[in-house]
């Protein structure tokens, strides 16, 4: 009998099918916990989901490459998904176009700031030339970011996580900053919300500060996105990482 | 038959993306160029299709989905991360908050002094 449910369970353990169902039931436990506790940013239902995850595959014994077989079907749409941030992008583009020069400045401001303090504080600390590369792009939406670290020889996985924890990072960060700073406007709280904290930022500032925020932010997402993309690899290839 | 087509579309331009970036061996992710290459094309449009936008918006209500198992990966990483837990959690924590910092103040001095140039 013991053997029987052994065997079942090797079998089921190897099949793409548990995989799957594991991460979409681990997302939906995530998102009720953090809907239980309020829905505080401290506890972000994707970090849940992923230490919930990576519990059950320690647990089952079940290796990461063995889980990636199934989960990948989730992990491909991350290319499409990258793509059709151009959809948001076409929407406010006439937005954009009205203040195309306070955008773009706050942008490049941003990303330099972003991509710097990054690179600085790490390298200060002593941070590994793997873990600097990933932590390159981490203020950029995952899909995005990812592809970058790849490219620059980063770990993309390691990316993936670092991006997800700055995005809960950054909206429990957020309040007291704009509190302090003075800050009320709420489409500057969502471009900023949007550079520093990518999706994790927008969600947030369609949540708390409205949809102008969530628009502006959606905007900044995308537009970080792109430009990270195309400058980020210029500028490692020439500070020679 | 309209998801068909709008998975057909981001599809379609993530592989002309793919393709530019092998070809001129851009540094750039294939998917972003795909992005910028849509956004181009929705330009001469003038308006995003319908069977695009309800896909493209389906995929994006849950693109904090699509992270998790990339995220799991951090498990093959632990040693990497243990041995720089503190530099990579005081970095994220430090350099977040100078990012929203400093683009809020930016952004925010920006809009006004454009506000008043009117």
């Amino acid at each position: 009998m013991l053997t029987d449910l052994d065997r079942l369970w090797v079998y089921l353990a190897s099949q793409p099918l548990l995989a799957l169902l594991a991460t979409l039931l681990a997302f939906l436990l995530a998102t009720r916990i953090n809907r239980w506790l309020g829905g505080t940013p401290l506890v972000h239902p994707v970090i849940l989901a992923i230490a919930l995850l990576i519990g059950f595959l320690l647990l089952a014994d079940i290796d990461y490459v063995t889980y990636f077989e199934g989960a990948q079907f989730i992990h491909f749409l991350l290319g499409p998904a990258t793509v059709a941030l151009a959809i948001p992008l076409f929407d406010h583009r006439e937005r954009i176009r009205r203040r195309l020069m306070p955008i773009l400045a706050a942008c490049l401001t941003g990303i330099v700031t972003a991509v710097a303090s990054t690179l600085g504080i790490a390298m200060l600390l002593g941070a590994s030339r793997e873990s600097l590369l990933s932590l390159a792009p981490r203020s950029v939406t995952s899909p995005i970011a990812m592809g970058v670290a790849e490219q620059l020889g980063g770990i993309p996985a390691l990316a993936a996580g670092l991006v997800l924890l700055t995005g809960s990072i950054g909206c429990a960060l957020a309040p007291w900053i704009f509190r302090a700073l003075r800050i009320e406007e709420p489409d500057v709280r969502g471009f900023a919300m949007g550079l520093a904290a990518h999706g994790f930022g927008t969600a947030h500032s369609f949540a708390q500060y409205g949809a102008l925020a969530g628009a502006f932010s959606g905007l900044a997402m995308g537009l970080t996105g792109l430009l990270t993309a195309f400058v980020l690899p210029l500028v490692a290839r020439l500070l020679g990482l | 038959m309209p998801i068909v087509v709008g998975m057909s579309v981001l599809l379609g331009f993530q592989l002309l993306g793919e393709l530019l970036a092998r070809g001129l061996t851009m540094p750039v992710p294939g998917p972003v160029i795909g992005m910028a290459l849509l956004l181009g094309g929705l330009l001469v449009l003038g308006r995003v299709p319908e069977g695009l936008r309800c896909t493209g918006e389906g995929l994006l209500r849950h693109l904090t989905l699509l992270f998790v198992p990339a995220g799991v990966g951090m498990m093959v990483h632990f040693e990497l991360i243990r041995a720089d837990l503190w530099p990579l959690l005081i970095t994220l924590v430090a350099s977040t908050a100078i990012t929203l910092a400093v683009t809020a103040k930016v952004m925010s001095r920006l809009s006004r002094r454009e506000g008043e140039g009117r």
